[in-house]
């Protein structure tokens, strides 16, 4: 069974394979087609040239193009791997594809994309996009000179719009030319050719984005076979061969099934072998669309009307049409379509000088008419990379400036060269000029003969063309924009409204805004608001800037295989493993997986806190904390750095001792904060926040390299060569005597911030200091990072009989709140100095530090500034929401409702009974006793404010139990 | 993507680098001299021309060492030349 509008190979053979059938379904119908074909060529070789209905307006539409520009014809692929939102002009048909039509919105179906998608990395010296004639011309001529060359083409095949036309090179068809020059271009070892390929991103530094698709042409892809590719180009010269795209003509009901652009009917008839219409109207504004006409006649067709804008076009055409059997009606328009479903009859009318209409109309029988309004070179990518674009009046059309430095070089129909000659000619040129300035020197080869080419005279541009009734305001069916269902009626009332430049009036018709970004709309909204404006040409309008990327990307290939596992590196301590068997539940910090709690069977995380905290309050309590940071400062002037850095004294420290230090930005913010020992006169040990750890490294070699460089300082990271306990709890000094039996761990002989070297009963050497972050007795076990899990089981043996409970962050959290010691991000935000939370004890007085000097600015100096206060909900049992804005319980609830600060930290604690939280308020130590009001979803809930300590606030459990 | 010069590495992809502002402005000898006024300028006034502006970048990805190159705002075109290694003298 052949499909009926199949042409028969001895008219065109076309590039499709008849001997193999292939067959899907559209809509539920079947539809049967050939390796070659697209869905669209498919369709119309059964008849089927109608899509689904309009997006916003429910008109009948059908497939306008046979390229990416395809504004109509958009389709869901179902099957295996579903598409929401894809050209019908661009899905290659394959055995077994399943298609519905879209009235301009797709769906994303619930179920994950298995598909495997990759990405490659490449350098070379020259990446050509485009495999038309000149495209094809700059791969020759730069890849002969053994420069790395990269071609690119989104078809399936080499050749551009050679494979739509019957032009001959070198003396025969261009195709034998397209099919040496592939043979040539595979034999060049330095050469890679992509096909299936979207250039979708040119950038700056001659960086470009480019979608390879490789098994969505398939019934069926291997199982790791990646879908689609995503290459990463950087190259020395970059040569744009990207071509051309037809305009559609604006006028009365331009929107019906069956208009089609001319290229695309040449398309379709010598690429597909598809007749798309028996009867057909040409509509051109230049010579090119005689070609289709030809070739219409040619094919079998009837063309009883060629309608030329141009009162004289070139008499040799009009002959040849005339004498083919068609018939030429110069100086005219077609001014409205008719026709229910698909167009049947077109009314021309003659135009005067100044494109009025003029005489009577007459009526003219068609199911299809092919329209050319003209062509718009592809400057995309060009723009994309920073080209600027000037009109043309004679190509009648955008071109690329002449580009400077590296910007890509534009050849071809990209830059209004439509004959093929011109094209040959500048292709080989720019690459092998491409190729000379990347070092690779070559001579320009000699430009083939050609015959057949395409003829171009000067086209008459006719942005709007009138209807018979009714101004411009009023034509709601001359359509701009058929994605957008946008009109001149719509552009009108945009320009009524004020607007004048395109960017406002595109963003107020949403004009070139839908999955086409444009493509068929773009330049001819600019016409007609050239003309509503009476700007003397479309470059007085200008253009809307183009952004990759240029066809639509899946955000899945964007992605590639950076999802689930692999879409960040995660980072585990060397006890991950035990706290996984525990059932901890983790939580991320910066790339860290942290324990966040440890609940038993039936416990919730409120529960499992409360039980962890209960432990470390009274028993004995262990967490993981390998995951601070730790950076080794080593040098002769490694007392003075830190001095520098750290709002108090370090230089005074004496070996053996730790210090709490604190950290400002030069505005005098708090950045970070930490522990430092010293480890020797010049060595010291600092810890960081685990999530600061990688900010504050480089927040140390900033001020090491670029303002003090004579100062002898090392920083070094050695936060993988640690593991780390923190032993925690009234108990935890006859946990710590079990494991290090060399030790004494009386309150006498080790002090609170004192470190000790010691080697553990198991015999691993472990640095044993004396730190507590929750007001308890506290010891962190120090040792190399291969024996973490090995210590952490030994601790955890070692207090068995104590009852010794692991705990997670939340637990930490809760522990340190209740003391009132915060945390760096949580309460301080950038915003927030050290004597906002009360921390003027750790601001030193005598010496300079890297923020000191904004202290005294006068914003940073007010008393009222945001400060660090504790927070008792009058209900014990009502917890505040982290984040909750806190208010005057008198002030006015209407806004603006003055905002007196937020929770930065909110806990139910157990030592405590009750909830509690901290806060940073406004004026907030003056505060203290007052009540405020804190809405939260739909209620108040009333807080006392209180000093930010809740816990023993005399410390005197930091040195453990009395009785020891 | 810019392709930054690194003086020790050579060319490489942005993503490595983290930007550092404008160069040439130092850390004031005696921050406690100033007037909050001059103080405020050090701390949040940066020039911000359209055309070549000497800016500092640092290597994080690669050797973490900071330099000093010249871009072109307009273009981003950055001089083709080594950007400078010296470290700035105090």
């Amino acid at each position: 069974m052949t499909s009926p509008h199949r042409l028969d190979s001895s008219v065109r053979a076309g590039r499709v394979d008849r001997t193999r059938r292939l067959r899907g379904t559209v809509d539920g119908v079947e539809l049967s087609g050939h390796p070659g074909d697209t869905l669209a060529s498919a369709l119309l070789a059964e008849g089927r040239i109608v899509a689904a209905p309009s997006i916003h307006r429910g008109r009948p539409r059908g497939i306008l193009a046979a390229d990416c520009t395809e504004p109509n014809a958009l389709v869901q692929l179902h099957g295996a791997c579903p598409e929401p939102m894809l050209t019908a002009t661009r899905v290659e048909l394959y055995d077994g594809l399943v298609a519905e039509s879209l009235s301009g919105v797709g769906r994303v179906g619930p179920e994950a994309d298995t598909a495997v998608y990759d990405k490659k990395y490449v350098h070379a010296d020259v990446v050509v996009i485009g495999a038309g004639p000149a495209g094809i011309a700059a791969a020759l001529s730069a890849g002969r000179s053994g420069a790395r060359v990269v071609l690119v083409d989104e078809q399936r095949e080499l050749g551009g719009a050679l494979l739509d036309g019957t032009e001959r090179i070198d003396g025969h068809p261009a195709t034998e030319w397209i099919g040496r020059a592939v043979r040539e271009l595979v034999e060049l070892p330095e050469v890679r050719v992509l096909t299936r390929a979207s250039a979708v991103g040119c950038y700056e530094g001659n960086y470009l984005l480019v979608a390879e698709k490789r098994t969505d042409h398939l019934a069926e892809a291997g199982p790791q076979q990646p879908r689609q590719r995503l290459w990463h180009l950087r190259t020395q010269r970059v040569v744009l061969a990207t071509g051309a795209h037809e305009r559609p003509m604006v006028f009365a009901d331009n929107d019906r099934p069956g208009i089609m652009l001319a290229s695309a009917v040449r398309s379709y008839i010598n690429r597909y072998a598809v007749l798309p219409g028996q009867q057909a109207v040409v509509f051109t504004t230049s010579d090119s669309a005689y070609t289709t006409a030809l070739e219409l006649l040619d094919a079998g067709a009837r063309v009883p009307a060629l309608v030329d804008t141009r009162p004289d076009p070139p008499a040799h055409l009009a002959e040849q049409v005339r004498a083919a059997g068609g018939q030429v009606y110069p100086g005219s328009a077609v001014v409205g379509t008719g026709g229910q479903e698909r167009i049947s009859s077109v009314r021309i009318s003659e135009l005067d000088e100044q494109g009025s209409l003029t005489g009577t109309p007459r009526e003219v029988e068609c199911d299809l008419l092919a329209v050319c309004g003209g062509w718009n070179p592809v400057v995309h990518l060009f723009s994309q990379a920073g080209g600027t674009v000037r009109w043309d009046p004679v190509v009648a059309g955008f071109l690329p400036e002449e580009p400077t430095g590296s910007l890509p070089k534009v050849v071809g129909a990209a830059r209004g060269t439509y004959d093929l000659a011109g094209c040959l000619s500048q292709g080989l040129a720019a690459g092998a000029e491409a190729a000379t300035t990347s070092g690779f020197r070559v001579a320009v080869p000699p430009v083939p003969p050609v015959a057949g080419d395409r003829p171009s005279t000067r086209p008459r541009p006719l942005w709007l063309v009138p209807a018979e009734e009714g101004t411009s305001e009023q034509w709601h069916t001359h359509f701009v924009d058929l994605q957008r269902d946008s009109t001149v009626a719509d552009i009108w009332r945009a320009l009524g409204a004020g607007m004048r430049s395109v960017e406002h009036v595109k963003r107020y018709t949403t004009i070139s805004t839908g999955q086409d970004q444009g493509k068929t709309s773009g330049v001819n909204a600019v016409g007609v608001i050239a003309d509503a404006l009476m700007a003397g040409s479309p470059g007085e309008v200008g253009t809307t800037t183009h952004r990759p990327p240029y066809t639509p990307v899946p955000f899945a290939l964007m992605a590639g295989r950076d999802r689930g596992g692999l879409h960040d590196p995660v980072r585990t301590t060397p006890m991950h493993s035990w706290h996984v068997a525990a059932g901890a539940v983790f939580e991320d910090v910066g790339q860290w997986k942290r324990a966040r709690y440890y609940p038993r069977a039936g416990e919730d995380m409120d529960a499992a806190v409360q039980r962890e905290c209960l432990a470390a309050r009274t028993g004995v309590a262990m967490q993981d904390v390998s995951t601070l940071g730790r950076i080794e400062v080593v040098g002769p002037d490694a007392p003075e750095f830190l001095n520098r850095i750290y709002t108090n004294g370090f230089a005074k420290l004496p070996v053996g001792k730790a210090r709490y230090g604190m950290m400002c930005t030069a505005d005098g913010m708090v950045l970070d904060d930490g522990v430092s020992m010293r480890l020797a006169e010049d060595r010291y040990l600092m810890s960081t926040t685990t999530g600061g750890a990688a900010g504050v490294l480089d927040w140390l070699e900033e001020w090491l390299q670029t303002e003090w460089p004579h100062l002898g300082v090392h920083c070094t990271s050695v936060i993988e060569q640690w593991a780390a306990v923190a032993v925690v709890g009234p108990d935890s000094r006859a946990v710590v005597g079990r494991i290090a039996p060399e030790l004494d761990v009386s309150a006498e002989a080790f002090g609170f911030m004192e470190f000790r070297d010691t080697v553990l009963r198991s015999g691993v050497p472990a640095r044993i200091c004396r730190v507590s972050f929750s007001g308890e007795l506290a010891y962190e076990v120090n040792v190399p990072a291969w024996y973490g899990l090995a210590v952490w089981e030994e601790v955890a043996e070692a207090g068995a009989d104590l009852g010794i409970t692991p705990y997670g962050t939340e637990t930490m959290h809760v522990l340190r709140a209740e003391k009132g010691f915060v945390i760096v991000g949580q309460d301080t935000d950038g915003t927030v100095t050290p004597l906002d939370l009360g921390m003027d004890w750790v601001v030193s007085r005598r010496k300079d530090f890297v923020g000191k000097r904004s202290f005294a600015r006068p914003d940073t100096a007010r008393t009222d500034r945001k400060q660090l206060v504790g927070l008792l909900p009058m209900d014990p049992q009502q917890q505040l929401p982290e984040g909750a804005h806190l208010v005057d319980p008198d002030g006015p609830r209407q806004p603006p409702v003055p905002m007196l600060g937020h929770v930065t930290s909110s806990y139910r604690s157990a030592a405590l009974g009750r909830t509690f939280a901290l806060a940073l308020v406004a004026d907030g130590r003056r505060r203290v006793g007052e009540v405020l009001c804190a809405p939260a979803g739909g209620t108040d809930i009333a807080v006392e404010v209180t000093k930010p300590i809740f816990y023993d606030e005399e410390g005197v459990r930091r040195d453990g139990r009395q009785y020891e | 993507m810019l392709q930054i010069r690194c003086p020790w590495c050579g060319d490489r992809e942005e993503t490595e680098f983290r930007y550092g502002g404008q160069a040439h402005v130092d850390y004031p000898r005696d921050p406690a001299a100033l007037d909050d006024r001059a103080w405020g300028e050090y701390l949040f006034v940066r020039d911000n021309p359209k055309g070549e502006f000497a800016e500092r970048w640092v290597h994080t990805a690669g050797c973490r060492r900071w330099f000093t190159t010249v871009r072109d705002t307009a273009t981003n075109q950055m001089r083709a030349e080594l950007p400078s290694a010296r470290k700035p003298v105090m």
